[in-house]
């Protein structure tokens, strides 16, 4: 039972990593095709550092990334707060089920219904182009931020309350009261929310795909390079991709960890 | 003062406005163009052309079930065998199961191409061995294969989670009363990981239904999806749009019936359990 279990989670593993190492090995390949291999060569590496269309869509799906990122944190936290501030129950249910949409409904659905109404408003204000730079970060910022509200609200839910009223009660205002209270205990969560945010606005290609009209990210970039015949230059940038993604997850833990040391001195 | 309330209710409000205005009206826009002509009359033309898509839909659920079923069969092993792993050995399988989750879309589905094509690297090894070229590219196999391989963490990680918190106890009774492992499978662990199930199957099936990328690149152009349909309609300019809503607006539909027949299960599964 035992080697047989092992057995199988090997094969998963091998089944879930076959397609990354195929990517990580044709990167590395000196000829055109990311199917026959020719010999081994780092040449690719080279070229998709001096890719200035790639670099360029590199730099803007990181902008719409940090800047949708940090927008929907703190709508997103301040909605948390609001919404369990809520006293009846059916208002608090209906803007839950709302910020649920998002979440469930199709991505091109929710893309194609955000394309809809920027290309309305853009012939209203007479707009040259309605999708562009704007379009995409608000497409982003939308589904961003039921992500951050349903990371950062049960931690909100779970501090006690009477931290704050002490607080209060010595003086602070309100305001001052949720910085200095309730922020600090729930800074992991709003930190969660954030990264999370971050990663799908990085990620994300088929809502970016229908509001971004020419500010082309990452994901757009590449989706038009495999309609072509795709060179292995993809393959050496995604590579890369990859692993900054491998150590910032790795950093990350380590944070977390540290984070749940401290804790459990405290 | 509420008890669980940490201010006031106004700083919601930049997000219900912006939930109003990006979430809602966009979606109201969706069926308004979905019922009207591209002059603004009112119109069922758009809704008795998805007639035209039946192949289209019929393909979409067809594939996606059947990927759904086989991404359940093959991520319900592999939770289970997580389970019964150490804890540290359980957190790194967890980390390895999710990496892949941060490539690129894209990329992971255009993998497949290079190990699937007919120069790739199965035929390539297969030709060795002197066998093929086999046609494993451009097939419904090969776009349920690519919904599979994209899908399989969602399907996965719910399971794995519900798992995870059945408690011991109620094994080692089902054993003590003479439950052999046959027996505590099907009346302890599979009854009380339904959940995780439930919430696995949507998450898998909700993305293979609507989408469009996996289809074009593994599918050739036969097996063309709904989601395909709509990314054509949108890209073929303006007088396309109404149509295109009216594809969405089924989807959608389809979509939430889905969801609310599999919260349905959830809901009363839990009820007979308690």
């Amino acid at each position: 039972m035992k080697t047989l279990s092992r057995i199988y989670v090997a094969l998963m593993v091998f089944f879930l990593y076959a397609p990354v190492a195929v990517m990580v090995f044709f990167s590395f390949n000196s000829g055109e095709s990311v199917w026959v291999f020719e010999g081994f060569s780092g040449s690719w590496y080279l070229s998709a550092f001096t890719n200035t269309e790639m670099l360029d869509a590199l730099r803007r799906t990181l902008i719409v990334a940090i800047l949708s990122a940090t927008i929907s944190t703190v709508l997103g936290t301040a909605a948390a707060v609001g919404i369990l501030a809520f006293k009846k129950k059916i208002t608090k249910n209906a803007v839950m089920s709302v910020t649920n949409i998002p979440i469930m409904n199709a991505d091109i659905v929710t893309g194609v219904s955000l394309m809809l109404f920027f290309v309305f408003i853009g012939k209203i204000i007479g707009a040259y182009e309605s999708l562009g730079f704007t379009t995409v970060l608000i497409a982003h910022i939308t589904f961003n931020l039921p992500y951050v509200i349903l990371s950062v609200m049960p931690r909100l839910k779970a501090t006690d309350s009477s931290l704050q009223e002490a607080a209060l009660d010595l003086g602070c205002t309100p305001v001052k009261a949720f910085f200095k209270v309730i922020v600090p205990s729930i800074k992991t969560s709003i930190f969660t929310g954030f990264i999370m945010a971050f990663t799908l606005s990085l990620d994300d290609f088929v809502i970016s795909y229908f509001t971004c009209g020419h500010y082309q990210t990452l994901p757009i970039l590449i989706y038009n390079m495999t309609k072509k015949t795709v060179t292995p230059d993809v393959y050496a940038l995604s590579t890369l991709i990859f692993i900054s993604v491998f150590v910032l997850l790795i950093l990350y833990n380590i944070a977390g960890s540290k984070s749940d040391k401290k804790r459990g001195v405290a | 003062m509420n008890k669980k309330g940490f201010g006031s209710r106004i700083v919601a409000s930049p997000y219900i406005l912006w939930a109003a205005l990006f979430v809602i009206v966009p979606l109201i826009f969706v069926a308004y163009f979905a019922f009207t002509t591209p002059d603004g009359a009112f119109t069922l033309s758009n809704i008795a052309q998805i007639a035209k898509y039946k192949k289209a839909f019929f393909q979409s659920v067809l594939y996606s079930l059947i990927a759904t079923i086989i991404t359940l069969l093959i991520s319900y092993p592999m939770a289970y065998f997580m389970t019964k792993m150490k804890v540290t050995a359980q957190k790194m399988i967890m980390v390895i199961v999710m990496l892949p989750m941060w490539m690129n879309f894209l990329i992971r589905t255009y993998s497949w191409i290079s190990i699937l094509a007919n120069k790739g690297i199965i035929n390539t090894f297969l030709s060795r061995l002197g066998i093929g070229p086999l046609k494993l590219i451009n097939t419904p196999g090969a776009v349920i294969l690519g919904m599979v391989y994209d899908f399989i963490p969602y399907m996965i990680l719910p399971i794995y989670t519900v798992m995870s918190k059945i408690d011991d106890s109620l094994i080692e009774a089902a054993s003590d009363l003479g439950a052999n492992s046959f027996n505590r499978l099907k009346k302890v662990i599979i009854p009380l990981s339904f959940p995780g199930v439930i919430s696995g199957i949507t998450m898998v099936f909700v993305p293979c239904v609507s989408t469009f990328y996996i289809s074009q690149k593994l599918g050739g152009n036969k097996n063309l999806l709904i989601g395909d349909a709509i990314e054509y309609l949108f890209n073929s300019g303006p007088d396309f749009y109404n149509v295109a809503s009216a594809l969405s607006l089924v989807l959608m539909i389809m979509i939430l019936v889905c969801l609310f027949v599999m919260n349905y299960f959830t809901d009363s599964e839990e009820a007979t359990i308690l």
